[in-house]
């Protein structure tokens, strides 16, 4: 059994209690002396060139202090995309500039073009309304595949093409492929969509920018999940000032799920403003502000072909996809669709030969970027989708032609065909969790109520695998990441023998303060109460390339662990002083510094004692204090993996589904505090059941988005989804962390959309609807009813 | 601007205000009680819900000025009084009903507000009086679960 507040023991969050008591201190209740408001003008067209911004009239308004146009940044650099992607040919992907502010052209409705500081928010946004803008309509450019071969509607004219780059991965195996499908006994072919989703974390994004005339120092207080990566894009790209004169401060933070990872144009325009004014600047996005401007998720159109046996024998994949990146690149945009996609569509399964083909689009929509999962989820649906379509064409049961095609554990490490190695798993053992906990057994039962009330039951499997904490950095740099993506923990052990611990890693629901204390506590045998977790102050924390990508534990867990395990390696030297011992005798066993084979022995507090205060120390050798920094950079990626189970009862007279079971079995490797990993799944889940089944962020032809609020963007609520039934005992350690752990934050949104859509698809099927061989996501009452009605 | 006097958390206090200014901009701007939260401006996301004279509201839908003289209860004011968690409180701790916390307050208040009028709810009663309140991390799972178990009822193992 763990001890109480160790590695696996479900020690209930530290964060609660000041979240629960109204204490928490997120972004906007942080508020500066003298502190000016800002309110951002935004396009209400789609596309269209600026001729002129007259702020003559809103500059007279009550309150105003200044107004910002495009004009202003125009000196300044732009946004970058923060992975170079090249095409087939060879030629690097189109770049365009990203200003801070909308210049010449407005590009989505929402870009923000204007901003108007005043002495309060409601002042600010009184002149804004002020504000004439002679704005020439322009074409849209909404659709793909229109955007894709229109040539004169251009979301940006100076680089001739809407293409961002056609990406071909492996574009050396696609001959190979293409002949594997030539000679096919069996060929599967689906059509589908990812829908597009906004990530609507229930925090909107909030800056406060704020400049030291006496220091030049600008500090930036930040809803963000990486506020180093932050500090860099905005000092080195964006604003073009020295690293160390800018402080990035992401305090508590009300959720990211990828939306909060990008540098966002108004972070840099309140810390402009706040220089210009010298005044504090703050600013808070309204929810339609976020809907309108924040980065979405998906919005993949793919064609899939799986080329199999007659008995269902996996032989050879191949997709082509168009990916929407909206009208600027954003940090990940151009990754998502590509190293995060392409590179585990072998999912778990031993298919030889995978040809994967991306084409990325400018539109005239918000950029889009990577949410919960980024790109695994797209590859994962298509997978899973298609494999469930090639299993009823084939007439095998949907558990067997996975079982069929599952690689099997005496298959790792193993080499997929498209770039990855996986180091370890057991794809069986999960599935056979699986099979226990959902109980797939006694489903016919379940049907067979549901259908005395009326009711269709399906079920749907979904058995994938992802890549997380991406790496190595060297790797990942041949393969155009323009950042490393390793990371960082400080371990400082006081006087008195308490410790805080500097981590690069950001918690915004995560429990990093709880977990992160009980690897500490644990390594070092001490009470976690001794642990504090210091994260999101670039001033206090070496480096750090921040959350996302489920790489907070096994990264910067591991770099915390490298540290503490120098803070244990130098511990030994000053017991050995103190213990007139070799060093080689000391062993460190539950807090306590020993002389092998001898009752000698001081505790990690004495040790931390005599560090600050040398008295009894070895200074000819070794300095004083105790305060040990290690960098972490991953040999290889993780590769967590599971199998889910969705229960369905469709009501045929409505088209009307609910969920009536979602069961995971998970593996991720060592699990640091079960609890926090359970919340993990069941939020990803209850995401990617909302993807399934009611969230769909819609454009007109014109551009104008149609779910702007709350009101038309349907969220999953309470009454939405069911309790869900959720598993890891089936782990593998990860190989090549010292925790072996493999993350845990995505599984839930990755491996639960197909699992829906193949339970909906089922129920028509068992219904005797077995013309029905997809519906797109949402699957809505509508799109059901009208599927099981088409002619 | 008006002064506008009300009780919150048991004491009188008292701010200025614009007749615009929403009940939620009141707490949080005026008397500087942050736990309050805004996630939405269409008074859909439930994070700003408060007690006023005993019933769940959502403050953003509220005027201060309308309510003048009522007694308003915050997140703030829902701890017992040595300042330990209540009951309620700690169930969302025990069941990690909470993940980034930005919801929380109004999940809180909001259930709340339920156990008060049904001291017993089944699980399908507390989805159905949480609806109007959103939560992104979770999954809700263990909300419900919290207050299942606020009221002494049985819950999932997990």
């Amino acid at each position: 059994m763990p001890k109480d507040g160790g590695i696996g023991a479900s020690t209930k969050r530290r964060e609660d209690i000041r979240f629960l008591t109204g204490k928490g201190r997120y972004t906007d209740d942080i508020n500066l002396r003298g502190q000016a408001y800002a309110y951002f003008l935004r396009s209400e067209v789609a596309h269209g060139r600026i001729n002129h911004i007259d702020t003559k009239t809103a500059a007279a308004m009550p309150g105003v202090l200044t107004i910002l146009t495009g004009d202003d940044f125009v000196a300044m650099g732009g946004n970058p995309a923060g992975w170079l992607i090249h095409s087939r040919n060879g030629d690097p992907m189109k770049e365009p500039k990203r200003p801070v502010l909308a210049h010449g052209k407005v590009r989505h409705v929402g870009d923000a073009y204007a901003v108007v500081i005043a002495e309060t928010y409601q002042q600010a946004r009184d002149a804004a309304a002020c504000i004439d803008a002679d704005i020439t309509d322009l074409p849209a450019v909404v659709d793909m595949a229109r955007a894709l071969s229109d040539s004169t509607n251009l979301v940006h004219d100076e680089i001739g093409t809407n293409q961002c780059f056609d990406w071909g991965w492996i574009e050396d195996n696609r001959a190979a492929v293409d002949a594997a499908f030539a000679t096919a006994p069996h060929i599967t072919t689906l059509q589908l969509i990812n829908n597009r989703l906004t990530p609507n974390a229930m925090e909107p994004r909030a800056s406060l920018g704020d400049f030291d005339p006496g220091t030049g120092d600008y500090k930036l207080y930040t809803t963000s999940q990486n506020p180093h990566l932050h500090r860099l894009l905005i000092a080195a790209f964006v604003m073009g000032m020295p690293e160390n004169k800018l402080t990035v401060i992401a305090p508590d933070v009300g959720g990211g799920f990828g939306s909060k990872i990008y540098h966002y144009g108004e972070e840099a325009a309140v810390l402009q403003a706040a220089k210009l004014l010298n005044r504090p600047v703050k600013w808070v996005a309204e929810r339609s502000e976020s809907f309108l401007s924040d980065a979405h998720g998906r919005d993949h159109v793919t064609k899939i072909e799986l080329a199999t046996t007659k008995d269902g024998e996996f032989l050879a994949l191949r997709t082509e996809t168009m990916a929407n990146v909206g009208a600027y690149l954003s940090n990940f945009s151009t990754a998502t669709p590509t190293f995060l996609h392409g590179t585990v569509m072998a999912g778990p399964y031993k298919t030889p030969l995978i040809y994967v083909n991306v084409k990325t689009v400018f539109t005239n929509t918000a950029p889009v970027d990577a949410y919960r999962g980024a790109g695994r989820p797209e590859a994962t649906y298509s997978l899973e989708r298609v494999i469930d379509k090639c299993a009823r064409e084939l007439g095998i049961d949907q558990a067997e032609i996975r079982r069929k095609n599952l690689l099997t554990p005496d298959q790792f490490p193993y080499q997929t065909p498209v770039g990855l190695v996986y180091d370890t798993g057991n794809y069986q053992a999960t599935l056979d969790k699986l099979t226990d906990i959902a109980d797939l057994a006694g489903f016919e039962a379940r049907r067979a109520t549901s259908a005395k009330n009326g009711k269709l039951r399906g079920l749907g499997l979904s058995t994938w695998v992802e890549a997380c904490g991406i790496a190595p950095s060297n790797l990942v740099g041949v393969l155009g990441a323009r950042v490393g993506l390793f990371d960082a923990a400080t371990v400082r052990v006081n006087a008195t023998g308490n410790i805080s611990v500097m981590t690069g890693a950001h918690s915004h629901g995560q429990g990093h303060e709880t977990v992160f204390a009980q690897i500490v506590a644990d390594r070092l045998g001490i009470p976690a109460e001794s642990v504090d977790i210091v994260h999101g102050d670039t001033s206090k924390i070496p480096f750090g390339m921040g959350s996302y990508g489920s790489r907070s534990l096994s990264v910067a867990g591991s770099a915390m662990t490298k540290a503490v395990d120098k803070i244990i390696a130098k511990g030994k030297k000053i017991a050995a002083h103190m213990l007139e011992a070799s060093e080689n005798d000391i062993e460190f066993k539950d807090g306590s510094f020993s002389v092998a084979g001898t009752d000698k022995a001081k505790t990690f507090g004495e040790i931390a004692f005599s560090a600050y205060v040398p008295h009894n120390y070895p200074l000819e050798t070794l300095e004083p204090g105790l305060e040990e920094t290690a960098f972490y950079d991953p040999a290889n990626f993780t590769y967590p993996a599971g199998a889910y189970a969705c229960e369905v009862e469709l009501d045929p007279d409505t088209g009307h589904v609910t969920i009536a079971s979602f069961a995971c079995a998970d593996d991720f490797g060592n699990v640091m505090n079960p609890m926090i990993v359970n919340g993990q799944v069941h939020g990803g889940v209850g995401q990617g059941i909302g993807q399934a089944l009611l969230e769909n962020t819609t454009y007109d032809e014109n551009g104008q988005l149609l779910t702007g609020s709350f009101m038309d963007y349907a969220m999953p609520r309470a009454s939405d989804v069911p309790y869900y039934t959720v598993d890891h005992s089936c782990n593998t350690p990860c190989t090549h962390n010292p925790l072996g752990a493999k993350g845990c934050g995505e599984a839930g949104a990755i491996g639960s959309p197909p699992a829906v859509v193949n339970a909906v698809i089922d129920a028509l099927h068992r219904a005797g609807h077995s013309h029905v061989t997809h519906i797109d996501m949402p699957v809505s009452p509508a799109r059901v009813w009208a599927a099981m009605n088409q002619a | 601007m008006t002064k506008t006097t009300m009780t919150v958390n048991g004491k009188s206090v008292s701010a200025a205000t614009e007749g615009r200014t929403l009940l939620s901009a009141y707490l949080r701007d005026g008397l500087g009680l942050t736990g309050t939260h805004i996630g939405c401006d269409t008074s859909q996301c439930g994070a700003c819900v408060v007690h006023v004279d005993g019933l769940a509201v959502k403050s953003c839908s509220v005027f201060a000025q309308d309510i003048e003289g009522a007694d308003v209860k915050t997140i703030e004011g829902m701890a017992n009084a040595d300042g330990s968690l209540s009951v309620l409180q700690q169930a969302f701790q025990d069941h990690h009903g909470l993940q980034c916390g930005f919801c929380t307050p109004g999940m809180v208040m909001s259930s709340a507000a339920l156990l008060a009028e049904n001291p017993n709810p089944t699980e399908h009663q507390v989805r159905d009086y949480l609806e109007g309140n959103l939560c992104r991390c979770t999954g809700y799972h263990n909300i419900v679960k919290a207050v299942m178990a606020a009221s002494d009822q049985a819950v999932p193992a997990e």
